[in-house]
């Protein structure tokens, strides 16, 4: 009997506990995530005109063929599939160096990983001055025999934006690979250099295969970080760039200012069901390799 | 053989030390160029910006003559700076501990206690971690007007405290605190309450400190949000003034630039385990 009361004790603890704890958190992420989340969705099945009436699929139709939104669409997928790659392997190598015989090696983690740390607007300006028609690269490429490059007004700025995303992005990266360097299990290399195994079957079979979840992961957050790269455009070439970087965000953002909210959240969900593909995919890659490999 | 050993490490590390000039330049940089004096800031950039000298800019920032008059001038002459910065402040410390305290609460109630639809409501948090704020970002301006929130900062305070990436981060944390020890607990009558203040909090100390230096970090260096929900110059943050600094106050712009990411700075090099930690637990899978 004393059990049971204890039991019962506990189980009305357990749910008075569970309440009151999580009750702030979930009002909160429903007001500002949930909610806005599903209206979002709803919007975007009514037209703008007064009174709003249902118009199915067609603000979403209107905006697969609106041309300023296949362009920002482009731009975006160009430049996440320069950049994302890009990023992962050389954040990949600066992790293979650092987690072998280096001097000074926490010196040069810190530096990778210090970019994270700093803020953006702080640096834009520095960007701006390295790659003006009379700015630092510029000045370097006049001492050689290249032609100089107008940067900010060509296809050209592409590869500074690149260039600020992996200045940005690559330590994250690094950290997340050399945690995974870590975890591979020290046995498996002193097995391997037992049986006579070569220095590259080790890596291409040890470190490579353990390392794939953490690939995996990686490729997520890249991706995910490469549909925020919005803010260092606008930072550094300003609400409207060159059109070789006009992005999908700032197409969004720019339809904010029309008003035109139906559009913008049609826009929006499409990228959201976009991304929410991808990662869907990639996890779906990692379960089956997971298995293959056991782990 | 030790020779070839000691020669590749060599090679390693001046590889590396030219590649970290890369990630360290820009912040030398600024932090060099804060110590010039405002006009040579003038004579190194604007002239050249404005094509009254047919030099490039020069990539040394060291200064001709060291002075700290540009620190001077914001700090003594320069009162809408520092009331942005401290308008910052305003908005990232509130954030930063709300965020801890609503997160470690329902990470708590996600890691440790079971109720129905447990898994199906995390999912939910997951899923808003992944999306670009865009997509709520017209309701969210709605619910902001309904609450009458806009123009004020709570209107960016609120929705960075109910963030879901503080019960994530936090639950990921927590899951790796064995059972067991809050089953000992539980058998020398310790109530759930107790456990949490007195058992799980101190064990996840390293993850809320890496919560704390992501969170800063992202909300330190926010811009979109501001500029949108708050229309009252008087009531942004630091991080909106920076990219228009080019455009005025180009003089002061690196001091301004140097002391907007040193608290950033600071609080990096003090919680780099934690922060490196932090990102190591953040695996969805």
């Amino acid at each position: 009997m004393q059990k049971f009361k204890n039991c019962l004790k506990n189980k009305q603890e357990n749910f008075i506990v569970t309440f009151i704890f999580l009750a702030p958190s979930l009002l909160g992420f429903s007001v500002f995530y949930i909610i806005p989340f599903i209206v979002a969705g709803v919007y975007s099945f009514f037209d703008s005109s007064f009174g709003a009436s249902f118009v199915a699929l067609r603000n979403y139709m209107d905006l697969i063929n609106n041309p300023v939104f296949r362009l920002a669409v482009k731009n975006t997928l160009v430049f996440t599939v320069i950049s994302v790659p890009l990023s992962v392997f050389i954040s990949l190598g600066l992790a293979l160096i650092l987690n072998g015989d280096v001097f000074f090696k926490s010196f040069f983690k810190t530096t990778f990983i210090l970019p994270l740390a700093i803020p953006t607007a702080s640096v834009a300006l520095l960007w701006n001055m390295a790659f003006q028609n009379r700015g630092m690269v510029n000045g370097l490429l006049s001492r050689t025999a290249l032609p100089t490059v107008n940067w900010f007004n060509s296809s050209w700025t592409i590869i500074v934006i690149v260039l600020m995303y992996i200045w940005k992005n690559a330590g994250y990266n690094m950290v997340l690979f050399l945690g995974g360097l870590n975890n591979i299990p020290k046995e498996y290399y002193e097995q391997a250099a037992l049986e006579g195994a070569g220095k590259c079957w080790i890596f291409k079979n040890i470190t490579l295969v353990y390392l794939t979840p953490v690939f995996f992961f990686v490729l997520i957050m890249s991706l995910l970080s490469s549909f925020k790269v919005f803010r260092e455009v606008y930072l550094i070439a300003g609400v409207y760039p060159h059109e070789s970087i006009y992005l999908l965000q700032h197409y969004m953002n720019n339809v904010f200012f029309t008003l035109d909210y139906q559009k913008l959240t049609s826009a929006a969900y499409l990228t959201a069901i976009f991304i929410y593909g991808l990662v869907y995919i990639i996890l779906k890659l990692d379960k089956k390799f997971s298995q293959k490999i056991g782990i | 053989m030790v020779r070839s050993r000691f020669s590749a490490k060599l090679i390693k590390t001046v590889f590396l030390a030219v590649v970290s000039l890369f990630f360290l330049y820009p912040i030398l940089y600024i932090f060099g160029a804060s110590f010039m004096m405002p006009q040579e800031v003038t004579e190194r950039i604007i002239a050249v910006k404005t094509g009254k000298s047919s030099q490039y800019i020069s990539f040394d920032f060291i200064p001709d003559i060291f002075s700290i008059r540009q620190y001077k001038r914001i700090l003594l002459n320069q009162a809408t700076y520092l009331s942005m910065f401290w308008n910052s402040l305003k908005i990232v410390l509130p954030l930063v501990i709300g965020q801890v305290a609503v997160g470690s609460m329902a990470a708590y109630v996600f890691a440790k206690l079971k109720f129905p639809h447990r898994e199906k409501i995390f999912f939910l948090y997951i899923i808003t971690m992944l999306m670009p704020f865009q997509v709520t970002l017209v309701p969210n301006y709605l619910v902001m007007d309904y609450l009458g929130l806009l123009d004020n900062p709570l209107s960016l305070i609120l929705p960075g405290i109910f963030s879901a990436f503080g019960v994530f981060l936090l639950r990921q944390f927590m899951t790796y605190i064995p059972d067991s020890c809050i089953d000992a607990a539980r058998i020398d009558g310790a109530g759930l309450v107790r456990i949490f203040f007195y058992i799980v909090l101190p064990m996840v100390k390293h993850g809320i400190a890496a919560l704390v230096i992501l969170t800063f970090i992202e909300y330190w260096n926010m811009i979109e949000q501001p500029l949108l929900f708050l229309s009252d110059v008087q009531k942004q943050p630091l991080s909106t003034y920076l990219p228009v600094i080019g455009e005025n106050d180009l003089e002061i712009a690196f001091a301004a630039s140097f002391i907007y990411m040193l608290p950033v700075l600071l609080l990096f090099l003090y919680l780099e385990e934690d922060l490196v930690r932090g990102i190591q637990y953040s695996d969805i899978q």
